[in-house]
């Protein structure tokens, strides 16, 4: 006679479990890592592996001997965070600053909120922001990294944006600087030499936002919305004056605004649940983020802007609930 | 564009397996044990006492309210008992039990096959049969056929829903139903709008079943031409997602009105009645053939046989399986009704009902939960959730007894159709804690209502 088990319905469940979702995010994430390791060499492979090592042995020591619970590096969440702590960082970087970023991003911004679902604002960028106020000469040079393919060894120590702002301190119009440098569309679409390992293929991380999409891991809204309000904000300034303001395409090609916008800001965690918090959440993202990058002292204001309205993250849950059916 | 209700939804492997299978009638066991709470609201009062010979079709229970139904003896034999027996979750329930033999059914009955397409001028008439033969919904909720006809003064109903979405992955009785007794279905239906007096009758159909839409459409055509009774009827294809066959979801997808908070379906119009209740229909008004048996799908990978079975009610579940060749080794869990909203069953002895649409077997692999961990704040319970709910709120506020916030949130909306448990992937056992929740806000804001002692 067979014991037959007894519980409430449904009876079945979906395939879809946090560490499949996590795969899918390491998953679209794989174009980036590629296109970084191509081309800055083992000095990508080494602060990619060091920050995803490091990542899940702190969340495994933490939840074993600290909180003394069942471990949990298995849904993969410690890999994505890892990767993304790496994709964050310049290839150049020391091991140490991974382990530092990762004693943040874990130890600090995920764990002691409670680990993964508990966490208010995103672990790695969390960790980015730390590591770019601290270390901030190591964090911004992007020189020595010899690729696998292509000339990488020869670049120069800074990132597009940091030479226009830069170049607008001294007092240059926009034309003068383009000028100077030869900056190229086609090549910030395909391979931009020159930032952080995450954000020198705009097409790597379209790749992944497409996987994302197809696999209905996230939807459209936040990225979508974020990357429209950095287009029209910067569009608008740029219409009004051309010489100061740089223009929409290069605003959203340049720096983190792709990366952030498809794997940073889309974190479930730490953003809103409903489609219409989610689109509120990322034009407040593109308005920071163009604020910072257009009048603020860094160049780069992404992780600013996430951390920034992830912050907001509760406020827009209370206020923004998707319609019920059938009540007005 | 096809039609579907507008929010939410989820899209399990549908798994007709035993889609195939004609229906084939099953042998009437040795005994029978009818249960007198067959429907929703007051169980039936037993009207025969042991030692009783009854008829095929004999009513053995009579209406113990105004919401209640008759039970009828599904076989010809002795009573060996009245008294309480163990349903399908292992609950005592007055059952009557009859000891079987022969067939002798009651006079009256017409247990022909010819169709019967005339519709009845006397409303009333048509009333009194669906009544008097013990229609219930076999659609799940089984709420007395006649009763749901009969709307409150003051409401009208102005369309007619047959649901044969048959949403729930697995069943197939439905199915084989709309493709072997078609023409029955469409008569039962024109039987109903002629009670209602709607102008227009709706037969939605998911997608997967291309078969039976080709069926009742052709029902529909041939009908149409014999008579007036059969005008404004048509068949509308539904997409194929769950829970399209749950009643408001149903109502939203063809008439794109949404039944209130609290509200019933008549209050926008609409009456929604399953396509096995519309046989139970024909066959009650046509054949004066009282609701005493049903189509049973049995099914599951690991069942070595799947079936489409006409089953006598009161037959026990033990029969059948012995009769496709026993217990599977490693089913683990056995269930009345769809994997998504049907009830695991503990006794395996229980007896079927007239609602039991399908006897569903599912093994350790296919059915254990997976251990809960956090919750990731994906919102995939709350883009699943039809009703537009936040399934990881009410958790929430259900396991820290927050009645108030609760009742603000519209726990009470849930129909506890499983989207949300189904879809989450750290597996917490959202429905769990909702459904009991709602249960309490309900009887709170009930006993708000009741007139104050």
């Amino acid at each position: 006679m067979n014991r037959l088990l007894v519980s409430p319905s449904p009876h079945i469940h979906s395939k879809t479990s946090t560490r499949s979702l996590m795969l899918d995010v390491v998953i679209a994430l794989l174009p980036s890592v590629l296109v970084s390791v191509l081309y800055y060499g083992w000095s990508a492979v080494i602060i990619l592996a060091s920050s995803v090592v490091f990542c899940v042995l702190l969340e495994y020591l933490i939840t074993k001997y600290l909180l003394r619970r069942p471990g949990t590096v298995g849904d993969l969440s410690a890999v994505v965070t890892g990767i993304i702590l790496a994709l964050n960082l310049p290839p150049t970087a020391p091991w140490w600053i991974a382990l530092i970023g990762s004693i943040v991003a874990i130890g600090v911004a995920k764990m002691t909120f409670g680990g993964l679902g508990q966490n208010v604002f995103n672990p790695a960028i969390t960790g980015r922001v730390f590591l770019l106020i601290s270390f901030p000469a190591i964090m911004t040079t992007w020189s020595g990294a010899k690729g696998f393919i292509g000339g990488a060894d020869a670049v120069s120590g800074a990132t597009p944006l940091g030479i226009v702002k830069e170049g607008l301190m001294q007092g240059q119009t926009i034309d003068q600087i383009f000028a100077a440098h030869d900056f190229s569309y086609l090549q910030m679409l395909f391979v931009n030499i020159g930032g952080s390992a995450g954000e020198i293929s705009a097409l790597a991380v379209l790749a992944g936002f497409i996987y994302l999409l197809a696999r209905k891991v996230i939807r459209p809204h936040i990225t979508l919305s974020i990357l429209v309000t950095v287009a029209v904000f910067s569009g608008i300034f740029w219409l009004v004056d051309p010489s100061r303001y740089t223009d929409p395409l290069f605003n959203l090609l340049t720096g983190g605004v792709l990366l952030g916008s498809v794997f940073m800001a889309t974190d479930y965690v730490t953003s809103p649940m409903s489609d219409k918090g989610g689109i509120i959440f990322g034009i407040g993202i593109g308005i920071i983020t163009m604020l910072i990058r257009y009048f603020g002292s860094y160049p780069e204001g992404m992780s600013f802007a996430i951390l920034i309205m992830n912050a907001t993250v509760p406020l827009i849950n209370k206020f923004c609930k998707q319609k019920k059916f059938g009540r007005a | 564009m096809m039609k579907t209700f507008s929010i939410g939804g989820v899209h399990p492997d549908d798994r007709k397996i035993s889609a195939g299978c004609a229906i084939e009638v099953l042998p009437v066991p040795k005994t029978v044990y009818i249960s007198m709470a067959q429907h929703l609201g007051a169980p039936a009062k037993p009207v025969v006492v042991p030692g009783d010979k009854v008829k095929t079709g004999q009513i053995i229970g009579e209406p113990a309210g105004f919401i209640s139904a008759f039970v009828h003896s599904s076989v010809s034999g002795t009573v060996k008992s009245v008294g309480p027996r163990k349903d399908l979750a292992g609950n005592p329930v007055t059952h009557v039990e009859i000891e079987v033999d022969g067939d002798e059914w009651m006079e009256g009955i017409d247990t022909s096959d010819t169709l019967a397409a005339e519709v009845p001028a006397d409303v009333q008439f048509i009333i009194d049969r669906i009544k008097g033969n013990g229609v219930v919904g076999l659609g799940g909720a089984t709420f007395p056929t006649n009763v749901k006809l009969c709307p409150p003064p003051g409401k009208k109903a102005d369309i007619l829903i047959l649901n044969g979405a048959e949403c729930e992955p697995y069943l197939t009785s439905d199915y084989r139903i709309m493709i072997e007794k078609s023409r029955q279905i469409v008569v039962g239906a024109a039987l109903m709008k002629k009670v209602l007096g709607v102008g227009r009758v709706v037969i939605g159909i998911e997608e997967n079943k291309p078969e039976a839409i080709a069926m009742m459409s052709e029902a529909v055509r041939e009908l149409a031409v014999s008579s007036p009774d059969y005008a404004g009827m048509e068949v509308m294809t539904l997409k194929k997602k769950y829970p399209q066959g749950g009643e408001k979801q149903l109502i939203d997808a063809v008439t794109r009105r949404q039944v209130k908070s609290m509200g019933l379906p008549i209050d926008v119009g609409a009456v929604v009645q399953n396509v096995a209740t519309s046989l139970a229909v024909y066959e009650a008004v046509q054949k004066n053939k009282p609701l005493i048996d049903n189509t049973v799908t049995v099914t599951g990978e690991c069942f070595p046989k799947q079936s489409n079975l006409l089953v006598r009610v009161g037959t026990p579940l033990s029969y059948i399986i012995d009769f496709l060749g026993g217990m599977p080794a490693d089913a683990a869990k056995v269930i009345s009704g769809g994997p998504m909203m049907g009830k695991a069953v503990s006794n395996l002895d229980a007896a079927t009902l007239k609602g039991t649409s399908s006897v569903l077997f599912l093994t350790e692999a296919q059915t254990r939960r997976k251990p809960e961990t956090n919750c990731i704040r994906c919102g995939k319970c709350a883009e699943a959730c039809p009703m537009g709910l936040e399934p990881f709120l009410l958790n929430k506020l259900a396991r820290n007894g927050m009645t108030d916030e609760l009742e603000q949130n519209a726990v009470q909306d849930c129909i506890e159709c499983g989207c949300c448990l189904y879809t989450c992937p750290a597996n917490i056992p959202l429905l769990d804690y909702i459904r009991v929740a709602k249960g309490e806000v309900i009887r709170i804001m009930r006993s708000r209502t009741a007139p104050k002692k």
